[in-house]
């Protein structure tokens, strides 16, 4: 996946390390392996490679992980500019 | 197949023609909708108590792609109701999630189907579901499988384990193909009225409305929208990591310039330099926004790179298309041959 970059710098990904207990799910869930564990407690090794899709605050047992989710989509992201809402989803047919 | 908590119906590994031809038509974007199994659990080949239980989606190109990775293997599938959506979706949306994990564990009666209690849920469905919550709610434990079907067996074998590569997404050539289909046809569906109306534009000129105008005008303009829907649909997608540029909007951009100077080489000597630069300004917009479109179905766009991104493309995009249409107009009533 290094092959595919996206714009840098723009991720609202956050880790709280004080607050991470080393589980080990985020880099389990995390589809662009965004995350290393290092002596027991996660660290962000890829920042630009997180595409926002929330699996890893999803799955973090203490809440050290904070970010927006949402899906890169741009038809979906007029839409919300339109209704106003934050972080929605696809429902057009358009996408997935 | 008979067992202590009812029928459960048993599902084949292999493929035949009419789960082919349903696959396609779906991949062609026609009733997309409509292309469900039915929620609930499944036996593949013959399950016993200690036998995994694998979570899918019931969106039927999953389901297939599931069963077929999976033929020789005895295990349960248990199937949520996603609506006929696949995992990373689903999970998107919310319909893949830890709620419906727990009711359909429950409908099924698994606990006392298994002896175990793991499932194990596709690694993309993450991010509707928490493992927390569903070890909370029905008292199974979530293992993380692979993002590929084909991966599954090995990770079986391996006790459980995905190496680095197989948690990766992937997004290879034929990946990005398989989805041009439903954007080209999609597009098509919002952007069909564009060609009568460039047709009917053309008419206009000097003369008012002339026929000859309609047609001689008629036909460069509408290849240029075509060009320029096929450069952000079909062209960007296929070549994305080769052309230069992050954003999406500027890789369709670069893309329907070199469609469109393409076309203007192929005509050089029958169209002049206005309505040239005209056609080529409109073939580069429809790219462009086209492509940028295209974000929804990658699988490493953020949204607040989106979101950026449209910010500064939208504005330029407007301009250009509006500034390529007024270009277009004046050249009518510049005394050149078009
Ligand atoms: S939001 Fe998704 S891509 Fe970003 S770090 Fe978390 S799991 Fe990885
Ligand atoms: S999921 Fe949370 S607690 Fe677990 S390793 Fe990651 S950050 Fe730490």
């Amino acid at each position: 996946m290094e092959k595919f970059r996206y714009l840098p710098n723009v991720s609202t990904l956050k880790l709280d390390e004080s607050l991470c207990i080393g589980c080990g799910s985020c880099t389990l869930v995390c589809p662009h392996s965004v995350f290393t564990m290092n002596e027991k407690k996660a660290h962000i090794a890829d920042f630009d490679g997180c595409m926002e899709c929330g699996a890893c605050m999803n799955n973090c047992p203490v809440a050290a992980i904070d970010l927006r989710p949402g899906v890169g989509c741009a038809a979906a992201i007029i839409q919300s500019w339109f209704k106003g809402k934050v972080g929605v989803s696809c429902e057009t047919e358009t996408c997935c | 197949m008979a067992t202590t908590s009812g029928p459960i119906p048993r599902i084949k590994t292999e493929l035949d023609k009419r789960d082919r031809i349903g696959s396609l038509l779906v991949r062609l974007g026609a009733n997309r909708n409509n292309y469900k199994v039915s929620p609930g659990l499944y036996a593949l080949g013959r399950p016993d108590s200690e036998s995994v239980v694998l979570v899918t989606a019931n969106y039927k190109l999953t389901f297939d792609t599931l069963r077929k990775a999976l033929n020789g293997l005895n295990a349960w599938l248990l199937v949520l109701d996603t609506r006929g959506v696949n995992v990373w979706c689903a999970a998107g949306k919310k319909n893949f999630s830890s709620e419906e994990v727990i009711l359909q564990v429950k409908n099924a009666h698994l606990d006392q189907l298994v002896s175990h209690r793991k499932l194990i849920l596709p690694q993309l469905s993450a991010t509707g579901v928490s493992a927390l919550k569903v070890k909370k709610g029905c008292g199974f434990e979530v293992v993380w499988g692979p993002i590929q079907a084909g991966d599954i067996k090995s990770f079986l074998a391996a006790g459980f384990q995905a190496g680095k590569a197989m948690r990766q997404v992937t997004f290879t050539l034929s990946e990005r193909l398989v989805l041009t289909p439903v954007e080209i046809s999609q597009t098509l569906k919002s952007l069909l009225w564009l060609i009568p109306l460039m047709f009917l534009l053309s008419g206009i000129g000097p003369d008012i409305f002339s026929l000859a105008n309609l047609w001689q005008r008629g036909v460069p303009v509408s290849l240029a929208v075509v060009l320029g829907v096929l450069s952000g649909t079909v062209l960007t997608p296929a070549l994305l990591p080769w052309i230069p540029f992050r954003a999406f909007s500027v890789k369709g951009a670069l893309a329907g310039l070199l469609v469109g100077l393409g076309l203007m080489l192929f005509s050089l000597k029958t169209i002049a330099f206005l309505p040239a630069l005209a056609l080529i300004l409109l073939t580069v917009t429809l790219s462009s926004y086209l492509a940028m479109n295209f974000t929804g179905c990658t699988p490493f766009t953020s949204p607040s790179g989106v979101e950026k991104e449209m910010r500064q493309a939208i504005p330029l995009q407007s301009v250009a298309a509006c500034l390529g249409l007024i270009l277009w107009f004046i050249s009518a009533f510049v005394r050149t041959p078009v």
